[in-house]
């Protein structure tokens, strides 16, 4: 029986949702899909696609590190600001500030050209094991985008962390648990649960800023469009391709962040 | 200096046009035809996924292009468009989508019986948007509308990506000139905190302003 509700509740919603004027969009949107697909140039696509395929990998790779280590430094900052005294509350409070009051293009520019320039200045950072690095543009991207992360989460974390009910933690105080057992077991566990609706859309805010660091000549997907476009002077088509490309990314990480999510116990609190 | 005052232009005005925009694309959300919602569906959902870099581009170029394709089809000289106009109406078009949104969850949070009340008194549609939609939405707005705000003044900088030279481009390039890089660019960050900062004290006072009468939200 139950079986049988859902199919025709299934069946129900489809038709409500494939209203005529719906069917006519849809029938519009793959017209122009299709003329873009037939009247525009594409054939430079066979030449790009490898390259492309290798900056769509390295957007990702840069998203993934930057949201991972930027989740790792917010945490820290977030309960600073929650829990901590105000010595340590108040230099996280600033650093959340500076971070969320200027243009992560300005950041990325100050760490890659304001950094990057005073580094050879030095022989003994020029000798070291980092020097490898520190010359390429990469680690830069990755710090900048790190720090905004970090800046941005701690916030929410400062939120969450705050959010958690008093009685949960008295409850575990009460239960013998040392401090850090109750901060792994109960205080960070709820604080995650609470800030996971924010932090999906953190995750495309951050997918949204991977392009900048192409602006330092980091050969990301965007940089690779850029020089499509510079190659064989197309102007909308790698760039409609590249908007595609986001798009999709996008809603994969918005539909694999609902699967975790429905994952959660819903009562909390 | 002259950079940060395009900077400002560039999002005073995106604001207002995205303001502009948003409150239509609320409207048409909520009220409007079948065909008009899923439109301005499509519009924030596609804005609201694509990275800004990427919209300003696509936008940049191919909006003066088209507009440039049109003029000479319909037989007019081709126009060059500033950088600044073009700076405003590309980011507009990228805040109207998402302050559609911000204005569509304040209408949804008036007390419904306010808005049938004025229907009931015969106001027609306009007036009832500029006496009591507009102004009982403002308090659950302007939390949001702050926040595409600062948005907006942190956006202008992506518009050094296309050569329009406002705050960010003009340090990079006095920098390029003077050598000076982190000096350059640490003064330029303080100037945006610095606008961030006023704007954030400033919103905060017309927070206080719009919530007048209302009910604290500690108490609530």
């Amino acid at each position: 029986m139950a079986g049988e509700a859902a199919i025709i509740n299934t069946a129900a919603r489809a038709s409500l949702w494939l209203q005529p004027h719906r069917i006519v969009l849809i029938l519009i949107a793959l017209g122009l899909v299709t003329s873009a697909a037939l009247f525009m140039r594409w054939d430079w696509l066979p030449q790009y696609w490898e390259m492309g395929l290798m900056g769509i990998w390295r957007a990702l790779w840069i998203l993934v590190v930057t949201c991972v280590l930027g989740f790792m430094i917010a945490v820290p900052v977030g309960l600073a600001q929650a829990a901590g005294s105000i010595w340590v509350a108040a230099p996280a409070k600033v650093f959340c500030t500076i971070i969320r009051g200027t243009p992560l293009l300005l950041q990325l520019w100050l760490l890659y050209y304001g950094l990057g320039s005073l580094f050879p200045q030095y022989p003994w950072i020029r000798e070291s094991w980092m020097w490898p690095y520190l010359r390429q543009a990469w680690p830069y991207g990755v710090l900048a985008l790190t720090l905004s992360f970090a800046g941005y989460e701690g916030e929410v974390m400062r939120g969450a962390f705050a959010g958690v009910p008093k009685g949960q933690l008295e409850a575990a105080r009460a239960f013998g648990m040392s401090r850090w057992k109750i901060f792994r077991r109960i205080w960070l566990p709820q604080a995650f649960y609470r800030a996971l609706p924010t932090l999906t859309g953190e995750t495309v805010l951050q997918l949204k800023s991977t392009p900048l660091v192409a602006t330092i000549s980091v050969i990301d997907i965007f940089a690779v469009s850029s020089k499509v476009r510079q190659d064989t002077y197309l102007t909308y088509e790698p760039l409609l391709l590249l908007a595609l490309i986001y798009m999709v990314i996008t809603g994969i990480l918005v539909f694999a962040f609902s699967r975790i999510e429905r994952r959660i116990p819903v009562k909390i609190g | 200096m002259v950079g940060l005052l395009h900077s400002l232009e560039i999002a005073v005005g995106a604001t207002i046009v995205g303001l502009v925009i948003g409150t239509w694309g609320a409207y048409g959300k909520l009220y409007g035809g079948p065909v008009v919602r899923d439109l301005f569906a499509v519009y924030t959902t596609v804005v609201r996924a694509v990275p800004e870099l990427v919209l300003i581009l696509l936008l940049y170029y191919a909006g003066t292009d088209l507009i440039n394709q049109v003029l000479t089809a319909m037989g007019y000289q081709r126009v060059d468009i500033s950088g600044l106009v073009a700076g405003i109406a590309v980011l507009g078009f990228v805040q109207g989508a998402y302050s559609t949104e911000v204005i569509r969850g304040a209408i949804l949070a008036i007390p419904q019986g306010q808005i049938e009340a004025a229907r009931a008194y015969g106001m027609s549609p306009g007036l009832l948007l500029r006496r009591i939609t507009l102004p009982a939405m403002l308090p659950f707005a302007i939390p949001g509308l702050a926040n595409l705000w600062l948005i907006a003044t942190k956006d202008t900088a992506l518009l050094a990506v296309v050569g329009f030279s406002e705050l960010t481009l003009a340090t990079r390039q006095a920098a390029g000139v003077t050598k000076a890089y982190l000096v350059f660019f640490l003064a330029a960050g303080v100037l945006y905190l610095c606008v961030t900062l006023v704007s954030n004290f400033l919103l905060g006072r017309a927070e206080k302003w719009a919530r007048r009468g209302m009910p604290s939200i500690k108490d609530a």
